[in-house]
């Protein structure tokens, strides 16, 4: 292989066509082939020893990344002018064009207009260089604090969750232990190599340090407290941090949490926060998200598809969150729907089967197309376009007949716009032109006319930037989902419930673990808060109190003690019949609480009881509670 | 002109060898060239050829050389002073004159060995073609712009240009078929053969069949000289040799083989009977073969120690005798809380050594057999100030932890923030209390670690008014409104590359791609001096532990030792064949030790500017060195993210530490020696057991004299921690004097 890169690094030349260029660049016309193959070498052969200078400085400037200063200085170097202007951190940005058969890479120097620097603000100054120390090692031992890398890679915890008897081995804890000890945090690579020793990871005892504890409880109450700009700063971290994987379960198992509480509540504020929470997350790209799903979907599909969200639903805009979740949705289907777990097809016909239902009140119907439609233009082909007579003629109903409620109404109206948005772009892909209102009224119904406006809408604005993208370089915009709105539309209006806004993180920090813990090895107890909610509104609360010792069982009657010694995940077995339209067949559902201070074979253990947790029965079911009629059910199913 | 260990030697040589002091290969002039400079005090160019590094045999040639630069020159009277000098007969100018004569004598005769009759024969006929006289001047000249036409003359023999592979093939499947104990030896060979063919075909416009020859046969090389082979295959016309300096340094030195007697009577016994005058013509030419006696070497014991741009190092190169030993240190009385006695012994006569707790110290009370005498190279007066801080020193070391595998150091570590991979060097004091960093954009930055804050001296107006007799005058000369925790100096126009504080926080080096040092004053953060000289981007600088002396290297190729108050340079230690990319002093300051791109170290005498060591093995250009506290071991880091240790003493490489994936920036000794740590391109430092590696060592006699390393693969058992940072390469480390460990380097994020 060694043999084939050597024969390509001899007989790498500039094309000649590239010479002719450049002849034709500085005004020199019909270059003959022989002198344009001698340039052509010649040039190569002199761009090949700049760069092998350049080389030089990169590695003296310790970096790894060659600048355009390096090239700057090895023609210094060489005693030739260097190239003035062209100065570039990052990637330097080559256009390519082609025409009359010749190819052409070229960088593009916008012209700038002096007023647009004038009067554009100064950019902020940049940061100065500034010194900060950390410990890297403390007596041979890496503390785990921020600054250090996380000691467990993505791929560490995806073995330690998926295959937990490679990690560690029964007898072999004790060397593993010495090994850990004597090469801290060894990387991955080069462990392999070892005869015999075999490096292990010791048995990681998931009790947070004193700092997590901080920081977790820093980042949940500012995640859900009423300061914005902390807010942003927290879920910043969240999305980067990549030290946070010990504090997964209990994010995961906050959010899920507070989810419960909150639907029920019909706090809309903090499931809007909760739900900023997740996306931050699934942004972390140093998170192994896979383990802690069976938490994460029902809570967003719930608030996707709950039937009451807010306080006031003809007043506030909770469209925007069934919006926002429902894109969390699609994007953690993309992401982690594999064929084993079928998370995709298992949660379209959740949607489906509820859509379909008649009794399915308008706003879970909102919610169940949204979180269809944003699973791409085939989900809206297959599932929605078919529906859209029908659909129409449900919101016809109610927009022309008597007027039932309000709330009802205004219900229609966002389906109605929803279906518009989502399809009139699919329509307008797979449908031929003319666009014909009456060909559109009898193959789409009360939708038909609109639609119509719609698709033809969404042709000219395809052509526009179809144009658009022909003229200038291609520049994909992603649209990323955020969710702002919601905050604007709530402060004006929910200025006397910020109480409760507040009210409730504070009784949801209980879940975080006690902080400030001296360092003594003893994991602190953890306090849950489980909400056992009724019809209605009134709630029980059982603090469940844990503590990972040995000893200690869990304080709480319901609770059966966990498997083994130390690990205790909470399985919590219910069985019940809800109400409405589910009442036909016996729900159960498994709750798996992952304790934030038990050990870490406490996952091991959950891990291998989550495939029968949350197969598809049970997760349908739990998905089909929490979006079922009666809000009391719905969200009180777990306890 | 293959001088061959051992082979007969004619007069002139003889008498050369006589006059060389250290007797090492390069660097050692000095007897010859001081007489020509005496001689031709009119012509001044030849006196640069003084920093060539020709070997001892070259002497002679060397001569002819610059005879035959005068003459080109029409310096006829200097011609007739220089020959009468030298003792050189007349027609020893003629290029193409008799070989048994003037030219010859560095030449065909040199060469001839015990079997001196066939092979002489043989060398008479492929000799007369290239010119030993015409080859000479490329040695005399190399440092200034070289003549390459002279150079390249060399390989204009014509050869029938496809015969080439199959000469190459033929010794390839002769090699391959001969003993396995023979083989790793004799394989030494394929790559400067290989190297030299593919250039004599260049040379002579035999573009495509070079071309095919490369690719066929580049792919057989070692891969450590991956990097060569780059350059070469970017090589394929005659013009392209003009100024190339990997080919100069292929042309003008000789590359070092060392080969067991067997297996090189086996090479040229085949040589021989196939008539592979090509080969053969090469062999001569151009390579040094080091025989030996005694059993062939294996393939492990090669690959350690060869990688370097020129080959191995010769034997005699690393025989001179190098006083590693630690100066005795200043006989300083450890104040008993009584300023005054201190204060009246430093005045007086120094006397009563009191034991120090320094277990270097302990040792210091004799002198050391191997430490050079005390007054080899003047070292500056201490200062009361000096002194001060050797007590604060030897106080601080009793407090210092004992260090070993089972209590490792405490890593604390110094982030760069917002540097934007602008960090190119950093360095702290010896105290710890200051760090400097050097930056892409020009500027050095200087942070106060302590509460204590960096402070001005008041400007001379200000100074004027102060008590002079007050005794807190060196606190009121300071002006507290200047007081912040870091100063920016500007000056240097070019990313700096190297830095170093003085031992006494006085001063600040710092070396920058425009090719100047700069000496910055602490006291008043102004630059002093800028040391010009090197012409091009000076790598690496570092001030002598003693300090007032400091060294510098560069892409020159040269390092050069500097005065503070000088400022011309006095030394200058050239022979590195690629840009110096480090330097670092011995603790005694009697040596210089520096790293190359032509991945080999060398070890100056700072007295006579020599070479005393040429340390080869690496396989990659030389980032780091490290002296052990003792003075007795070098360690050294290469881009190719492996750490050799090296006995300075026996000249001998001891051991080698893998682990590393990336370039390694930075070494260091814990200050009893007990550890050594790494940093890292990789992100990662590392902490190895310097302890274990170098006293499982027997450094027997043999191994000694004959240069045969055994290494042991025990990388995994030396390796006592790796530490990985987030996105920070480590590129500097310093042990404090408590042998707590700091590290920096800038974040990328």
């Amino acid at each position: 292989m060694a043999e084939e890169r050597r024969q390509k690094q001899c007989s790498v030349v500039l094309p000649t066509e590239s010479m002719k260029a450049m002849a034709e660049s500085v005004g020199v016309g019909q270059l003959q082939e022989e002198s344009c193959a001698a340039l052509s070498e010649e040039v190569s052969y002199r761009i090949k020893e700049i760069a092998q200078d350049a080389l030089k400085f990169m590695h003296h400037g310790k970096r790894r990344k060659l600048t355009t200063s390096d090239i700057d200085n090895a023609l210094k170097l060489k005693n030739v002018e260097p190239l003035y202007g062209f100065q570039s951190q990052e990637f330097i940005p080559f256009r390519f064009a082609s025409g009359g058969g010749r190819e052409l890479h070229f960088y593009e120097e916008k012209e700038v207009d002096l007023s647009d620097i004038i009067n554009t603000p100064l950019p902020r100054v940049p940061l100065d260089v500034s010194l900060k120390a950390h410990w890297l090692s403390i007596e041979g031992v890496q503390p785990s604090i921020p600054e250090n890398p996380p000691p467990a890679t993505k791929e560490q915890q995806k073995t330690e969750s998926t295959e937990p008897l490679k990690v560690v081995k029964p007898g072999q804890e004790e060397e593993g232990a010495i090994q850990g000890k004597n090469q801290g945090a060894t990387a991955p690579d080069g462990k392999g190599k070892e005869k015999g020793l075999i490096k292990l990871k010791p048995r990681s005892t998931h009790e947070l340090s004193v700092e997590q504890q901080l920081y977790y409880k820093e980042i949940t109450e500012a995640c859900v407290g009423s300061c914005e700009a902390k807010r942003a700063e927290a879920l910043q971290s969240i999305a980067t941090d990549p030290g946070l994987y010990q504090m997964l379960p209990r994010f995961s198992t906050f959010i899920s949490e507070g989810v419960r509480v909150n639907v029920v509540q019909n706090n809309l504020a903090l499931l809007i926060y909760l739900m900023r929470m997740v996306k931050a997350l699934m942004d972390n790209p140093t998170l192994y998200l896979e383990k802690y799903l069976h938490e994460l979907i029902p809570a967003v599909v719930t608030c996707i598809v709950s039937k009451q969200l807010c306080l006031r639903p003809d007043v506030d805009n909770h469209w925007a969150l069934r919006d926002f979740a429902a894109r969390l949705m699609a994007q953690s289907c993309k992401t982690f729907s594999t064929t084993t777990n079928n998370i995709q097809s298992r949660i379209t016909k959740t949607f489906t089967k509820s859509w379909l239902d008649d009794k399915t009140q308008w706003t879970t119907r909102y919610g169940c197309i949204a979180g269809l439609a944003e699973l791409g233009a085939d989900v809206i082909k297959t599932l929605i376009l078919p529906r859209l007579t029908v659909e129409g003629a449900r919101i016809k109903a109610v927009m022309e007949g008597p007027v039932v409620s309000n709330i009802d109404k205004i219900g229609a109206e966002h389906v109605q716009s929803l279906l518009l948005k989502h399809c009139a772009s699919v329509i307008a892909k797979i449908r031929p032109q003319p666009d014909n209102v009456e060909q559109y009224r009898t193959d789409y119904g009360y939708l038909g006319p609109m639609l119509c406006s719609h698709v033809m809408k969404a042709r000219t604005q395809a052509a526009l930037q179809a144009q658009q993208v022909n003229r200038t370089t291609l520049t994909i915009t992603q649209p990323r989902p955020t969710l702002s709105v919601s905050q604007s539309g709530l402060s004006g209006s929910t200025g006397p419930r910020t109480p409760s806004i507040i009210k409730v993180p504070s009784s949801l920090t209980l879940m975080s673990p006690r902080p400030g813990t001296p360092s003594q090895p003893s994991p602190p107890a953890t306090k849950y808060i489980v909400m056992a909610t009724s019809a209605g509104a009134a709630s029980t609360q059982q603090v469940i109190t844990l503590s990972s010792s040995q000893s200690a069982s869990p304080v709480t009657s319901t609770v059966p003690s966990a498997t083994s010694t130390s690990l205790q995940p909470l399985v919590k077995l219910e069985s019940g019949s809800g109400p409405g339209m589910t009442a036909s067949r016996p729900l159960q559902k498994y709750i798996v609480v992952s304790l934030p201070s038990s050990a870490s074979s406490s996952l091991e253990t959950k891990s291998s009881v989550l495939p029968s947790s949350i197969s598809s029965t049970s997760l349908d079911t739990g998905m089909k509670l929490e979006r079922s009629e009666s809000p009391g059910a719905s969200t009180q199913s777990p306890h | 002109m293959a001088a061959v260990q051992g082979g007969q030697v004619d007069a002139v040589e003889e008498k050369d060898i006589k006059t060389e002091p250290s007797g090492d290969g390069f660097g050692n002039n000095n007897a010859n060239e001081g007489r020509m400079v005496s001689t031709s005090p009119g012509a001044s160019a030849p006196a640069g050829s003084n920093k060539t590094a020709a070997g001892a045999p070259e002497d002679q040639q060397t001569l002819l050389a610059v005879l035959q630069f005068l003459k080109k020159n029409n310096l006829t009277e200097s011609v007739e002073i220089l020959r009468r000098e030298a003792g050189l007969p007349e027609n020893s100018l003629d290029p193409n004159g008799a070989d048994s004569t003037g030219a010859g004598a560095g030449g065909t005769t040199g060469c001839v060995d015990l079997e001196g009759g066939d092979a002489s024969s043989l060398l008479s006929r492929v000799t007369v073609s290239s010119s030993a006289g015409a080859q000479a001047p490329t040695k005399a000249v190399a440092e200034d712009q070289p003549d390459v036409n002279v150079v390249l003359s060399a390989y204009s023999q014509q050869g029938d240009p496809a015969l080439y592979e199959v000469y190459y093939s033929s010794l390839k499947k002769f090699i391959e078929s001969v003993l396995d104990c023979h083989r790793a030896e004799l394989s030494q060979v394929f790559y400067p053969l290989f190297v030299h063919m593919y250039l004599e075909l260049v040379y002579n416009n035999h573009e495509s069949e070079a071309k095919s020859f490369f690719e066929k046969f580049s792919g057989d090389q070692e891969c450590y000289y991956e990097d060569d082979l780059r350059v070469l295959s970017s090589l394929t016309k005659k013009e392209h040799m003009r100024g190339n300096e990997t080919l100069l340094d292929f042309r003008t030195s000789k590359f070092v083989l060392r080969i067991s007697r067997d297996s090189y009577q086996l090479l040229k016994r085949h040589l021989q009977e196939r008539q592979n005058n090509q080969i053969w013509n090469i062999i001569q030419e151009h390579l040094y073969i080091d025989i030996f006696d005694g059993m062939p070497r294996s393939k492990s014991q090669i690959d350690a120690m060869s990688g370097s741009l020129a080959g191995e190092a010769k034997r005699e190169a690393n025989k001179a005798k190098v006083y590693y030993g630690l100066l005795k240190e200043p006989e300083i009385e450890l104040p008993l809380d009584d300023e005054d006695e201190e204060a009246e012994n430093e005045e007086g006569k120094p006397k009563k050594k009191k034991p120090k707790k320094d277990s270097m110290g302990s040792k210091s009370k004799k002198q050391d057999p191997n430490a050079p005498s005390q007054s080899r190279i003047p070292l500056p007066e201490l200062k009361d100030s000096d002194k001060l801080d050797k007590i604060m020193y030897m106080k601080e070391s009793t407090k210092k932890i004992r260090l070993g595998p089972d209590t490792l150091p405490s890593i604390c570590f110094y982030s760069f923030l917002n540097a934007y991979q602008g960090l190119t060097a950093v360095d702290f004091t010896d105290d710890s209390s200051l760090i400097a960093g050097g930056f892409a954009d020009s500027t050095v930055r200087v942070w106060s670690v302590t509460p204590k804050k960096l402070r001005k001296v008041k400007s001379a107006a200000d100074l004027n008014l102060i008590d002079k007799e007050s005794d807190d005058v060196l606190e009121r000369i300071m002006d507290e409104k200047t007081a912040s925790e870091s100063k920016i100096l500007y000056g240097h126009s070019g990313p700096v590359y190297g830095i170093s504080f003085s031992p006494d926080r006085n001063y600040l080096l710092s070396s920058s791609e425009d090719g100047t040092v700069r000496l910055w004053s602490l006291q008043t953060y102004t630059c002093l001096v800028g040391y010009k000289g090197h012409n091009y981007p000076v790598w690496d600088t570092q001030f002598s532990p003693h300090g007032y002396y400091f060294v510098s290297g560069g892409h020159d190729r040269v390092a050069r030792l500097w005065a503070t108050d000088h400022y011309q340079p006095l030394r200058i230690f050239s022979g590195h064949l690629a840009d110096v990319t480090c330097t670092r002093f011995h603790p005694n300051s009697n040596y210089v030790a520096t790293g190359s791109s032509d991945r080999t170290i060398r070890l100056w005498d700072v007295l006579n500017g020599n070479c005393v060591r040429i340390f080869t093995g690496h396989k990659g250009p030389i980032h780091a060195l490290a002296f052990s506290p003792n003075g007795k071991f070098l360690a050294s880091g290469a881009t190719d993210g492996r750490v050799l240790l090296w006995d300075i003493g026996h000249g001998l490489m001891v051991g080698e530490l893998k682990g590393h994936t990336d370039t390694i920036y930075s070494l260091r000794f814990s200050r009893d020696g007990e550890i050594l740590a790494s940093g890292s391109m990789d992100n990662t430092a590392r902490l190895w057991d310097a302890t274990k590696a170098f006293d499982d060592l027997e450094t027997d006699d043999f191994t000694a004299a004959t240069g045969h390393v055994h290494l042991q693969d025990n990388s995994q058992e030396l390796l006592l921690g790796t530490y990985m940072t987030k996105s920070t390469p480590v590129i500097h480390l310093h042990f404090t004097r408590r042998n707590l460990l700091l590290a920096a380097g800038s974040y990328n994020a």
